[in-house]
Formats: structure tokens, C-alpha cells, sequence
């Protein structure tokens, strides 16, 4: 699951060498970001007065994953999920879904884009404070013109799916932060969307509801495999939920790669910051660091998606090796003590840092 | 004023202008015009204003007839359509919608009203004004709404609308039924077109408020979800900004009725304010008091009609009966009681309720039992407070007035205890603050038709540049410029006389009820009733009460206007206080504080902005109220106006109401300004 996604995988979108400049914009920008290098452009957008939010962004996301954008606030995240949706218009570069270019796309080809394959979730969920909970789930439907009995049924089962069924009739205001944001899930799948933009969804919850919220949200993923692109400003939550994460530091994407690539070999200091807040060991799985091979029968045996926690446990208990099997029981190889060392390679190199 | 540049700058402005003060109070004794702006220099804008409206009725007046019978038309429909059906019948219609709206209390104040209105005698007068209110009110929703939404699409048009709605807003309202009389003729029509015109711009700015504060979400969500933009406003905009639109109605509608009821100068139509206004001309006070409290119970009623239904729309808490079935039973029951009626069986035609006589005669008999009172106070607060704001210390202190003379040894002792404070001010705090001391004392001692008018222009100049730079400066300059060069600067002295020791009085005892209000719960809630009735309330009605006990007059102006400007400043300053975050309130406590160092040095510091925007809505509130207040026999602007209604001068009421409006919108600037520049200072 957190292996390195296969490279043949389908890309359902992708962006290519994306700018966007807040403020007074250079003449014939686009054509300076084909010229100049990076440094100069953002040099150049900078001696404006104006602030370049996002700087030659280039990724892609694959069918089925979710693809995490983590980063402090300022650091472009939110502009970058909004640019690969065209909420924000980005000043260069190119952003294709499907193989479309969403950028040259007509309004009416992009109103049809987001109603029948984009979904979204907003930080402050975004409801409408007119509509009931049904109805704020069904509102994508209404739009569409969607015959009233169709879209409350649809709507309803949405409801159930994320367990409001009994609040339907309930306003947005009568509803918890936790509540509403269900209501925002709901909402954003009910035109069965291909690609599932969620902006911060749960940023703004108490920590308790925010990793129940979590929880199920994984749950939901699970039956619904969609393609996903997740905001967040928490490395902990990016590492849990997400396949990949792509870090963000001042409109550039500084690091890209799965949780384990990222906790194992940050890419500078900014990353080994987020890394060091987090305990790597109940992020990484054993799968993350054990080796294939034989191993002794009489050896404890962990799973390979057990959390890497599982393992130390029996190593503190005096155990140097572990059998690593799968669900079934079946032997995939081994891991040993001295495996760990990766991790505590991490250590000495913040010290100096944090004193 | 954050910039050390600006400051100086300022400092400057002010000295100059304290300089050109002094120069021109020395020469106005040798020079006349100084005082005096010479009648040959004046340019006749009003008479250019009169000759261009003559070519606008010339061109356009078929135009302007048929709109005229356009308009008469539904008024009359309705109107006679209201009177064709029984009382009892329309009576239980009013409590129904009531209920719906406020549930049983509402209905039951509904239920009394009507019969009071019934018994007293002045159904019809009432059915006549809300004939009028129904036609006027929709026609400014419309035009609210349609205005609203283009300042909220395009920024430019705002730029353009806002001070058009600032206008008309400030423009005394009759000072365009001047123009309007020329153009449509009199009759009830004009009063219908004037109320239409008034009442849009609460409309106007609570429907772009209300788009405006949509939030960037919701827009996003719009266009997440594939809106169009037709879907976009009608799906997302406006249902979520509804609220806000309700909010709109509501002030519509009181702006409605508080002009139709005020239209009535303009013509005999029987409605309600012609009641009042025709018997408080014939000082029947028992009479026109029982009108005004019938204007007053119609505007309680509407305000908490429509604004019940808002407060509904805000919380989503519809009655649970739909709106539908309760019309139908609604409708039903009131075929009921008309059939009941009409058999005779609920006819209660023969009772009356008439006290106007009595009341005469209490008021009668009271006015001689307390004159000596009011007259005491009348010529209290005229000697001591209004006459030296208006001619000045200089002449006010005389053996009649004060009991002793302004002999040249007290003159000298006044400008040498100036000089000093001023000197040991700027010595010792800031010269910004020695300055204003000696332009506050020569104010004080020429008062405000004393003072010459280069100095006036001057110091208003230097108080704009104070608060907003050139821009605010050159405001005031227009201004008072336009203002001397059209020949109105003596009325609009007199207006500037007479608000100006209103809002000095609303100040002082609106302030200080507002921190009492804001200290003690049960002053608050003892005063919130009675400023919630001077605020509903079309202030036409205030007059009545004033005019019985003190006549016409000065004094009797200046009531009129404390009455209706004192509300806004005991809320804000109420409001501001307790606003003021507990965090600071505990910091005070902790630091030591003792309860009138908490007010002083924690609360009304931290409150001054509200307080700031208190006195900037009694300033706005006093010179709306100056041209009602003309009726009761204020001169200046408002009377300016008031003549050119009864001459159909269309010039000279333009201009007059236009002065009003300027002024009023330069202090709002200033105000403005001056406090956005305050925050600057606070951020850096």
C-alpha cells in the first residue's frame, strides 16, 4: 500500500511547470517562465511587488491514490489544489485531466467537467445555510436539474453512507462542526465524481473528531477507491492517509514521494522538520523496512502491515529477528533489530538544529 | 495620520487657519463683507436649477403626466378595494399575517391597534397611507434590489452609485418634492414618487451588503458544483444573503412610511399625516396627538411584522403550518367574519373613542399648571446654551439674558485665560492641542453667526486636511464654498447653530446615558423600549409632543432634533462599552483599577471608535431631522426649504436640500476618514 506507485499506472491528472503570481502579473509572462530559470522568474515576479504563490509545480496523480499536498499555511497548497481544479486561473503552464487541457477548456466544457467528474470539500465546509442537510447533499443534483424525488433518494443514501441518515432534515446551523463536514463529504460525492478534491477537510475540527473523521474517512476510501487529491497542513494526517505526499515550501513543491521515502530520506531541513514531529515508527509498517528471505520457524511473526510499533515491541522484549508474514500467515521475509537503525539515523542530525 | 509629515502638516492647517481667524475677527468691524457675504457677489445656481427644470417639464411633461396617472392608478385600486371591505374583516387579516410574523403577543397588539384605530375614527385615514405605503414600498424594493445587485457585480458602478445613495440619504427627503411637484403636479402621487425615491437606498446597500458577505466558499462551491451563473445567483447568492435582504425590507418599508406620512405638507389627501399636520397647525393637540399615535402603532407594527419574518428567514424557523394552508384558513375566516358582518352580527360601527377633548383641555390646564417650569427651562437653556452657541458669548452675555454685562475688563479676562490654557497646553501637552483651544474660545465668543466666513471655511478646511488629507479638505472647501457663493450661508449658519448645540446636548447626556445604560442592566433595559420607539417612529410624529408644551420655535427645533439624534449615540456608546473584551476589563482589575479609572482608562478608550461612530450617526440623525424640524419653526436650511415647497421654487429647494446633503456628507467623510486614519496609527 505505501509502496512506490508502479510507474505504468494510469495518470488520470497531472500538472506541468505551473505558475501562479498573486498581484500584477509581467507582461508576456509565459513566455518568461519558458526563458528564464526559476530563481530569475520568481526574482522577477518578486521586483513587481507581486507574490509568486505557486512556482513551477509540476506532478502527477495516478488513478486510485491519494496524493497528499502538505505544507504550512502560505506555502501554496490550497492555490495549488484550486489551480488543478481552475478555481484559481494559474498565470503558466499547462494542467491535464485525462489527457484534457483543463486550461484551454470553454466555460460550458469546464462546467461540465466539474459537475460530472470533480468533487470537493472545503476547510469551512462550505454548506448552505438555506438548505436543510438533504438538500445540501442533493444541491450538485438541483444544479443539474435533476427531477426532486431522484435527487433527494440519492442524496438520502449519501446521507446513510456517511452516517447522517437520521439528521437529514437538520440545518447546517443545528449541526456539529463534524456533522456539517459529513454533510460537505456527502455533498462533493454525490455526483460520483472521478477525481475527490478535499481542501483541509478536517483542519477545522477539535484533534478527537478529526481523527474519528479520519478514521472514516479511510473507511469510505476503501469502498469507494476514488482518485485523490487531499490538502493538508498536518504531516501526521498526510502520513497516515496519504499514498504519496508532496511537500510544499513557498509555491515550490520541495519533496514528492511516499510517506516512507519521505520519513526515511527527507529531502532538507523544512522536511526533517515535519518528519521529526511525527513518530516514525507508528507511520512506517514493518513492510516499510523488512527484507525478503528465509527466516527461523520458531521466531515470532508480525504482519507486514502492522505498524512498525508491533515490532519494537518484541524486539524491546529481547527478540534480535521477526518473521513477517502476510494476512494469511504466509512468510514474506524478515526484519531485524539492527533494521531500525534508519530510523534512528534520523536522530542525531536534529539535535543541533533544535538547540 | 500615522506619518510624522502628516501631523506637521495638519498642525500647520490648523495654526493657518487660527491665524486667518484672529486677522479677519480684527477686520470685520472695518471690512463688512468679512461677516457678511455681499448679496451682487452671490451666483443664482437656484435660478439656473429653475430654468433648466422649466426645459426638463417642457420637453418631458406628457411623459411625467402619464407616469403620474400610472402610478395613481394602483393607488387608487387599492385604496378602494381597502375601503370596500369591512374593518372587522381586514382587521382579522392584519392579526393573522401578525401571528405568522411574531406569533400571539404580535397578534394581539395587532388586534388592539386596529380596534383603537377603528374606534377612534381614522380607519380610513390609515387605509389611505397604507394604499400609499403598498404602492411605494414595492417600487423601492425593486429599484433597491436591481441597484444592489449592480453595485455588487460591478465595482466601478459602485463607485458611482454609493455616493448617490449617500445623496439620497442625506438630502432632506421633501427637498426633492420640490422638483417633483414641478414635474408631476401635486397630489398624492408626488408623495407616492418622493416615498418610492427615499426609500431605496436601505435597499440598495442591505442587498449589495448581503451579496457582498456571501462567503468565497460559497462561490467556489457554485462553481465546483457547475452553476451557471443564473443558477449561481439564484441558488447560492441570494438564498444565503435573504436574510440580509429581509433586513432591507424592513428598513424599507419604515423609510416608506415615515415619508408618506411626512408627504402630507405637500397636499390635503386624507391620509393619517394630514391628520396630524392639520390639527397641530390648528394646535388641536388631542387630536393630532391621537393621529400620531396611530402612525406610531402602524410603524411598531409593520417594523415588527417584517422583522419578525426576517429573524425567521435568519434562523430557519418557519411556523410549522405551511404557508399555503394558512393562507387558505386565513382567507376563509375572514369570509366568515365578512358574511358575519354583513348580517349585522359583529358590526360594532357606533362605538367611539374620542378623548381629543379631554386631552385638550389636560394639556390645557397642565400647560398653565407647569408653564412656569417649561418656561424656565425654555429660556434656561435658550440664554445660557443656545445663544451663545448662535451669536456668541460676545453678544449672549447681556443684563437680560445673564444678568450682567460683557464688560471690556471680563472680555479681556476671557482672552487672557485663553491665551493662557492655550500657551500652558502647547507648552507642556502639544501645540496641535494649544491651537484647537484658541480656535475652540474665539468660536465661543463669536459664536456661529459671528464668525466670519473665511475663518469658518478656513477651520473646516483645516479639520478635513486633519482627518483625510487634501481630499477631505477639498470636500469642505467645495462645500462651504458652493454654499456662500449661492447666498445660502446665513441659514446654513443657523442649521449649523442649531445641530450643532443638539448634538453637543446628545453628546454630553446621550454619552452619559450610554455609559449608564452600559454599567447598569436595569437602566438598559428601562431606556431600550423608549429608544426603539424614537427610532420606529417616523419622526413627523415627535414634533407633536414639543409643540404642545413649548410652541414654535428655536428651542422647540432643538428638541425635535435631541429626540430623534439622541438614540444613535446611546446605543453606540452602550454598545461600544460593552463590547469592550472582558480580557482588557480583567487586566484593568488586576492592574488596580478603581471602577471610574476601569471606565476612564480601559472601557472608553477601547470604545471610542464605536462612541466616534455614535456621534457621526447623531450628526447624520440631527440634519435629517432639520428639515422636518423646519415645521416647528427652525430657520435656516430646513426652513429654506420648506418656503421653497410652498413657492414650488424647484431651484431654491434644490439647492437648500443639496446643502444639507453636502454638509452632511462631508462630516460623515471626515469622520470616516478621521477614524481610518486612527486605525493606521493603531496597526504601526
Amino acid at each position: 500500500m505505501t509502496d512506490t506507485p508502479d510507474p505504468s499506472q494510469e495518470v488520470i491528472l497531472k500538472c506541468r511547470n505551473l505558475w501562479k503570481v498573486f498581484g500584477v502579473e509581467p507582461a508576456g509572462f509565459d513566455q518568461i517562465t519558458k526563458t528564464e530559470s526559476k530563481d530569475e522568474v520568481i526574482a522577477h515576479v518578486q521586483s513587481k511587488g507581486s507574490l509568486p504563490a505557486i512556482c513551477d509545480v509540476s506532478l502527477d496523480v495516478h488513478r486510485g491514490e491519494i496524493l497528499m499536498i502538505m505544507g504550512l499555511s502560505g506555502s501554496g497548497k490550497s492555490t495549488l489544489l484550486r489551480c488543478l481544479s481552475r478555481l484559481v486561473e494559474p498565470s503558466a503552464g499547462a494542467v491535464f485531466f485525462e489527457g484534457q487541457n483543463v486550461l484551454t477548456l470553454k466555460e460550458r466544457a469546464l462546467t461540465e467537467l466539474r459537475r460530472n467528474s470533480f468533487g470537493m470539500v472545503f476547510q469551512s465546509f462550505g454548506l448552505l445555510g438555506h438548505l436543510n442537510a438533504r438538500d445540501n447533499v442533493a444541491f450538485p443534483l438541483r444544479v443539474q436539474n435533476v427531477p426532486r424525488a431522484e435527487r433527494h433518494a440519492r442524496a438520502e443514501v449519501l446521507l446513510d453512507l456517511v452516517g447522517l441518515g437520521e439528521r437529514k432534515g437538520n440545518f447546517p446551523h443545528e449541526l456539529s462542526g463534524g456533522q456539517q463536514q459529513r454533510v460537505g463529504i456527502a455533498r462533493s460525492l454525490i455526483a460520483d465524481p472521478d477525481l475527490w478534491f478535499l481542501d483541509e477537510p478536517f483542519s477545522a475540527l477539535d484533534p478527537l473528531i478529526r481523527r474519528q473523521m479520519q478514521d472514516e474517512f479511510l473507511r469510505l476510501q476503501r469502498t469507494l477507491g476514488k482518485t485523490i487529491v487531499f490538502v493538508t497542513h498536518d504531516f501526521l494526517e498526510a502520513a497516515r492517509l496519504g499514498d504519496r505526499i508532496a511537500i510544499m515550501r513557498d509555491g515550490r513543491l520541495v519533496q514528492l514521494g511516499t510517506p516512507r521515502e519521505i520519513i526515511l530520506s527527507p529531502a532538507d531541513d523544512y522536511v526533517r522538520d515535519f518528519v521529526s514531529d511525527v513518530p516514525a515508527s507508528r507511520i512506517l509498517h514493518v513492510a516499510d523496512l523488512m527484507k525478503e528471505g528465509h527466516a527461523e520457524a520458531d521466531l515470532p511473526s508480525v504482519r507486514a502491515t502492522d505498524p512498525l510499533e508491533a515490532a519494537i515491541d518484541h524486539f524491546l522484549s529481547g527478540h534480535a529477528e521477526l518473521r513477517v508474514v502476510d494476512e494469511d500467515g504466509v512468510l514474506l521475509g524478515v526484519i531485524a533489530r539492527d533494521d531500525l537503525h534508519v530510523l534512528t539515523a534520523q536522530e542525531p542530525q536534529q539535535v543541533p538544529r533544535n538547540g | 495620520m500615522a506619518d510624522p509629515l502628516h501631523s506637521r502638516r495638519a498642525l500647520l492647517g490648523f495654526s493657518g487657519a487660527a491665524a486667518l481667524t484672529i486677522v479677519a475677527l480684527l477686520l470685520r468691524g472695518q471690512i463688512p463683507w468679512i461677516l457678511t457675504f455681499p448679496a451682487q457677489w452671490t451666483v443664482g445656481f437656484s435660478d439656473l436649477i429653475n430654468v433648466a427644470i422649466a426645459v426638463l417639464v417642457d420637453l418631458a411633461s406628457p411623459l411625467f403626466r402619464a407616469m403620474s396617472t400610472l402610478l395613481e392608478w394602483p393607488m387608487r385600486a387599492i385604496r378602494d378595494g381597502l375601503q370596500a371591505v369591512p374593518w372587522q374583516v381586514l382587521t382579522a387579516g392584519f392579526v393573522a399575517v401578525a401571528l405568522r410574523a411574531g406569533g400571539a403577543k404580535l397578534a394581539l397588539f395587532c388586534a388592539v391597534a386596529c380596534v383603537y384605530i377603528q374606534t377612534s375614527g381614522y380607519w380610513v385615514e390609515s387605509l389611505n397611507s397604507l394604499a400609499l405605503v403598498s404602492v411605494a414600498f414595492p417600487l423601492s424594493v425593486l429599484a433597491g434590489l436591481v441597484m444592489g445587485v449592480v453595485m455588487n457585480k460591478s465595482r466601478r458602478l459602485s463607485s458611482v452609485l454609493t455616493p448617490t445613495l449617500d445623496f439620497m440619504q442625506t438630502a432632506p427627503a421633501f427637498a426633492y418634492l420640490v422638483p417633483l411637484i414641478v414635474l408631476f403636479g401635486f397630489g398624492p402621487v408626488v408623495g407616492l414618487i418622493a416615498s418610492a425615491i427615499y426609500a431605496i437606498p436601505p435597499m440598495a446597500r442591505n442587498t449589495k451588503l448581503g451579496l457582498d458577505l456571501v462567503p468565497a466558499d460559497l462561490h467556489e462551491v457554485a462553481a465546483m458544483t457547475g452553476c451557471s451563473p443564473t443558477k449561481r445567483f439564484w441558488l447560492v447568492e441570494v438564498p444565503t444573503a435573504l436574510p440580509q435582504l429581509l433586513v432591507g425590507l424592513n428598513q424599507t418599508i419604515m423609510a416608506v412610511l415615515s415619508m408618506v406620512v411626512f408627504a402630507a405638507i405637500i397636499g390635503g389627501f386624507e391620509d393619517i399625516g394630514w391628520e396630524v399636520l392639520r390639527t397641530m397647525r390648528r394646535a388641536q393637540f388631542g387630536e393630532s396627538l391621537m393621529a400620531g399615535v396611530i402612525i406610531t402603532l402602524i410603524a411598531i407594527l409593520l417594523d415588527r411584522v417584517t422583522r419578525g419574518f426576517a429573524l425567521q428567514a435568519r434562523s430557519h424557523t418557519a411556523p410549522a403550518t405551511p404557508l399555503g394552508r394558512y393562507t387558505l384558513v386565513t382567507g376563509a375566516l375572514m369570509a366568515v367574519i365578512w358574511g358575519l358582518s354583513l348580517t349585522g352580527l359583529a358590526a360594532a360601527e357606533g362605538v367611539r373613542f374620542d378623548p381629543a377633548g379631554q386631552i385638550n383641555t389636560f394639556v390645557a390646564d397642565l400647560s398653565i399648571a407647569i408653564g412656569g417650569f417649561t418656561d424656565g427651562l425654555k429660556n434656561g437653556a435658550i440664554y445660557y446654551f443656545l445663544l451663545p452657541v448662535r451669536i456668541g458669548l460676545e453678544k449672549a452675555i447681556s443684563p437680560y439674558t445673564w444678568g450682567i454685562a460683557f464688560t471690556p475688563a471680563l472680555q479681556a479676562v476671557y482672552w487672557g485665560l485663553l491665551a493662557l490654557i492655550a500657551v500652558a497646553l502647547a507648552w507642556r501637552r502639544s501645540v496641535m492641542g494649544g491651537v484647537v483651544v484658541v480656535l475652540i474660545g474665539i468660536f465661543l465668543f463669536t459664536g456661529t453667526t459671528g464668525l466670519p466666513w473665511p475663518a469658518m471655511i478656513a477651520i473646516a478646511a483645516a479639520i478635513g486636511f486633519w482627518a483625510g488629507g487634501w481630499r477631505i479638505a477639498g470636500l469642505w472647501l467645495g462645500t462651504l464654498g458652493m454654499i456662500v457663493l449661492s447666498g445660502l450661508w446665513a441659514p446654513a449658519m443657523f442649521s449649523v447653530y442649531i445641530c450643532l448645540s443638539a448634538i453637543v446636548f446628545c453628546i454630553i447626556v446621550g454619552g452619559g446615558i450610554g455609559v449608564l445604560a452600559a454599567q447598569f442592566g436595569v437602566i438598559s433595559a428601562l431606556i431600550r423600549p423608549v429608544l426603539d420607539l424614537l427610532q420606529t417612529i417616523p419622526p413627523f410624529v415627535l414634533l407633536i409632543p414639543v409643540v404642545m408644551f413649548f410652541q414654535v420655535g428655536d428651542f422647540s427645533a432643538f428638541l425635535a432634533i435631541i429626540s430623534y439624534a439622541i438614540a444613535p449615540m446611546i446605543r453606540y456608546t452602550e454598545r461600544g462599552l460593552r463590547d469592550v473584551p472582558s480580557e482588557m476589563i480583567e487586566a484593568g482589575i488586576s492592574t488596580g483599577c478603581t471602577p471610574l479609572q476601569l471606565l476612564f482608562l480601559v472601557k472608553l478608550p477601547t470604545a471610542q471608535r464605536q462612541i466616534m461612530l455614535g456621534i457621526n450617526q447623531a450628526i447624520m440623525y440631527a440634519l435629517a431631522m432639520l428639515a422636518v424640524a423646519a415645521l416647528v419653526g427652525s430657520r435656516g436650511l430646513g426652513q429654506e426649504v420648506y418656503v421653497a415647497l410652498g413657492k414650488a421654487d424647484a431651484g431654491l429647494g434644490i439647492m437648500a436640500g443639496c446643502a444639507i446633503a453636502a454638509i452632511a456628507i462631508c462630516v460623515d467623510r471626515t469622520f470616516v476618514s478621521a477614524l481610518a486614519g486612527q486605525q493606521g496609527t493603531a496597526s504601526t
